[in-house]
């Protein structure tokens, strides 16, 4: 498989804080990538980079095109959906209003009404909710709501900052069942950013341990999850 | 009872003017957070464009309907041209522009067309409106009505059913989420100034006829609507509009039923109601409190 998403020798840094310190990772297409860290680590500063929400240095291909210098909105643009930090609701619209900006830069109408269909089958309480404003919803809700906004690009890729945040351990079951599902049957990769290294490491088959803005391991997850030293000593589980 | 509905009507037709600008004022506040003090400027100097093509023998919709287009491409070069190198400046930096502005088109308008004041058309015919009974009201006041609500009508199902709409209040509402589903804020907020500037230019046309034309006309203009959208709701577009109509029909009503505030004293009122709003409610009727985490 060749990679949809490479980035090579990436640094980053808000003013005269370097928080990045060149970093490489890729993501394969059709796979799931995961970037595992602490708090301060640098995982959200890495995401924002390759949306081009902060500016970097290093490059960033996307199906073999540099993105790197490339505007956050045409990025959106190529296929790469992401869902934030903080879940971006837009709290005073509805639900169904969040979803159509999702689905803002296709021109394919029919096929959005039908995307409608496909991420409520995801997510039924959404459909139940849809002319509810958007603010008023559970956390755990508007996280799913944050992901059926990213479905709606229907991406090639999805950054996936942190979804299991503030979550009970059944809605993040639930949540990274229907991650999984989206994957295998739409082949969607994504690049999944998580502190539950346990849950993350059960979904990617590539991870990638940040340590203060350097990783540290990296490799295939399954031999993370077997190596019982690495696992003790930055997983912590 | 004759008197009174020819004030009360006469009242929403300015009301209707003051909901106008209100509305234009709502508009950059949600994306600024700022009330643009140029926007009774960019108004007037719409007026004088119409003023001008008219003058000039074109019929009186033509030139309407051009000056509608030309200000909000004119109001989309402001922001682009104007406003956005200095859209991550300091407030006071913001503000000192908005001044510039207020006083480049009024003194542009000074010296292209002088101060001199002059009366402007009205599309509407000059006699009475029948309204019921044996009460009729001016023609121009009916008419004003009529054309406030149609733009207002425009834009409400504007921003309610298209998906530009929805992009122009993803984007005011949530730049960096808009951006991360590829809405470009950057034009959004070129278009809301546009917008608002088109907007105002309606408003202009209509209060001309009532106010005549000069330079300094939307002063008070702009006042009333200030107070207008501050009474509705800052950060409510249909507040802003209420809150407009109400202050339209309070003026005329207090300017004839209160004996001591006469003609004078009506722009005291407006500026009593802006401090009165400020002090017991910030928010505006119907505005939402912006509840300020400490
Ligand atoms: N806007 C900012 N300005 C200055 N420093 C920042 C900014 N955002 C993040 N940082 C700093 O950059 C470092 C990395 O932050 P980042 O948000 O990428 O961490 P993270 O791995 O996502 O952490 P968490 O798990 O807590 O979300 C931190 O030290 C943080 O303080
Ligand atoms: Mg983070």
């Amino acid at each position: 498989m060749a990679a949809l998403l490479e980035v090579k020798n990436f640094e980053a840094a808000y003013g005269p804080t370097r928080v990045l310190f060149g970093i490489d990772f890729a993501v394969e297409d059709g796979g799931i990538s995961t970037i595992l860290g602490a708090n301060g680590a640098g995982k959200t500063t890495t995401l924002r980079a390759v949306s081009g929400m902060i500016g970097t240095s290093g490059s960033v291909s996307f199906d073999g095109e540099r993105i790197d210098r490339v505007a956050t909105e045409e990025i959106v643009r190529m296929g790469i959906a992401h869902v934030p930090e903080g879940r971006g609701t837009f709290t005073s619209l509805t639900v169904e209003d969040n979803l159509t900006l999702g689905a803002y830069t296709r021109k394919d109408r029919d096929q959005v009404a039908r995307d409608f269909e496909r991420v409520y089958g995801y997510f039924p309480v959404l459909h139940e909710r849809r002319l509810q404003q958007a603010g008023t919803l559970s956390g755990g809700e508007q996280q799913m709501l944050a992901i059926a906004r990213g479905l709606m690009l229907k991406p090639r890729l999805m950054l996936l900052d942190e979804p299991s945040f503030g979550l009970a351990p059944m809605v993040v079951q639930a949540l990274f069942e229907i991650m999984r599902q989206v994957n295998r049957n739409e082949g969607v990769s994504m690049l999944l950013v998580e502190q539950d290294a346990a849950l993350a490491l059960e979904l990617a088959d590539q991870a990638y341990l940040l340590e203060t803005g350097r990783v540290v391991i990296s490799g295939a997850a399954a031999d993370i999850k077997g190596d019982d030293s690495v696992r003790r000593a930055y997983l912590g589980y | 009872m004759d008197l009174f509905v020819q004030q009360l009507v006469g009242g929403l037709a300015t009301g209707g003017i003051y909901a106008s600008l209100a509305l234009a004022l709502v508009m950059i506040h949600r994306a600024t957070e700022l009330i643009n003090f140029a926007q009774g400027e960019m108004a007037m100097f719409s007026t004088y464009i119409a003023w001008t093509l008219i003058s000039a023998g074109m019929p009186y919709w033509a030139a309407f309907f051009i000056t509608v287009t030309v200000s909000f491409a004119g109001g989309v070069v402001i922001e682009r041209v104007v406003i956005r190198p200095v859209e991550k400046a300091s407030i006071l930096t913001i503000i000192v522009v908005f001044i510039g502005l207020l006083l480049i088109f009024n003194s542009l308008a000074g010296w292209i067309w002088t101060y001199t004041i002059k009366p402007f058309e009205s599309p509407f015919p000059d006699r009475p409106f029948h309204l019921f009974a044996d009460i009729s009201v001016r023609m121009h006041d009916a008419g004003a009505i009529l054309v406030t609500l149609a733009v207002l009508t425009l834009v409400y199902l504007f921003f309610r059913f298209t998906p530009l709409g929805l992009a122009m209040r993803g984007a005011a509402l949530n730049p960096e989420s808009s951006r991360l589903v590829g809405i470009r804020v950057g034009w959004m907020l070129a278009l809301g100034w546009g917008l608002a500037a088109a907007i105002g230019a309606v408003a202009g046309m209509m209060v001309a006829p009532i106010t005549f034309l000069d330079p300094n006309m939307m002063a008070f203009v702009l006042l009333y609507a200030f107070a207008g959208a501050l009474l509705g709701g800052i950060n409510s577009p249909g507040g802003a509009v209420v809150g407009g109509f109400m202050v339209g029909v309070l003026e005329n009503l207090a300017g004839t039923y209160v004996p001591f505030i006469g003609n004078e004293l009506k722009l005291t009122l407006a500026l009593l109601l802006i401090i009165a709003v400020v002090i017991f409610r910030p928010s505006g009727l119907f505005g939402k409190p912006v509840v300020v985490r400490v």
